[in-house]
């Protein structure tokens, strides 16, 4: 289990590092899709399997896949990735990086000083202690969590729309 | 060894959420940028589960569920609002959406 841990946060990490510095949009969601198959073996290591599996399915799986259809749709070619890689030059990259390392060195001084001295065993919680949680004390936040999506599906479906139909609605409007 | 402290969970999360911050702030496509997101996202998912763990109980898989889902939400919203800025300026460049008209 401390194998797989140490492993699969390598091979996140890593894979993460390609997603921000890639210049193909492709490339960089096939490495995300990676990272996100190895934060969900970090899950199962652990001893969640639920999340685990939730990750593969819905992250790994439907998201991801709708970012990559939308991406086909795009018609992205090489000057694209040209335009990327001159994007992506040291000038562009050293202050953030700079700004975020500082981030984590705060955050990482935060951990030492908190009271975080437990071992995580690997004990499995499977789906059946995570359904009690929801759907007993925390049905009220799984029916909001409902509300959230259906106010995502109207806005997705009202952003999303042509642009021809949104030049008459607009006429009419005005 | 005898499993993981809950610090290098914690610390892997820190990691992968300061890769997604450098990321949304040097990037300028904004297809680059909804992926940093969601790696942000999905390392506070995963400060949650490590926590979860530590203690041994189920909300912080209860939780990783509703991250998930708002996950899902801002995909959606983002990849119109994506949609709309290819189909209006024939460009992902972020600044070129930087105006505002009134």
């Amino acid at each position: 289990m401390e194998l797989a841990f140490y492993a699969s946060g390598l091979v996140a990490v890593l894979a993460t590092l390609r997603v921000i510095t890639s210049t193909n949009p492709i490339h960089a969601l096939l490495y995300l899709i990676v990272s996100l198959l190895a934060v969900a073996l970090v899950f199962f290591a652990l001893g969640a399997p639920f999340a685990g599996a939730l990750e593969v399915i819905v992250y790994a799986g439907a998201i991801m896949v709708l970012f990559v259809f939308v991406v086909m749709m795009l018609n992205l070619n090489a000057a694209v990735t040209a335009r990327e890689r001159a994007w992506l030059g040291p000038r562009t990259w050293v202050g953030p990086s700079v700004l975020a390392a500082l981030l984590l060195v705060v955050l990482l001084a935060t951990l030492q000083h908190g009271d975080i001295g437990r071992v995580i065993e690997g004990d499995t919680l499977t789906a059946k202690a995570v359904g009690m949680v929801l759907f007993g004390p925390w049905l009220v936040v799984v029916e909001l969590v409902a509300m959230l999506l259906l106010a995502a599906l109207v806005t997705a479906s009202h952003v999303g729309r042509s642009v021809s139909r949104e030049a008459d609605s607009g006429r009419d409007g005005a | 060894m005898n499993g993981v402290p809950m610090a290098h969970g914690l610390v892997l999360a820190a990691v992968l959420f300061t890769l997604g911050l450098a990321g949304l702030m040097f990037r300028r496509n904004m297809i680059f940028m909804l992926l940093s997101l969601e790696i942000m996202l999905n390392a506070a998912g995963l400060a949650f589960i490590v926590a979860g763990m530590a203690w041994d109980q189920a909300e912080g898989q209860a939780m990783f569920l509703l991250v998930i889902t708002l996950a899902a939400a801002e995909a959606s919203v983002g990849l119109a609002l994506l949609n709309q800025l290819y189909r209006r300026f024939k460009t992902l460049d972020i600044d070129t959406a930087s105006g505002m008209r009134g």
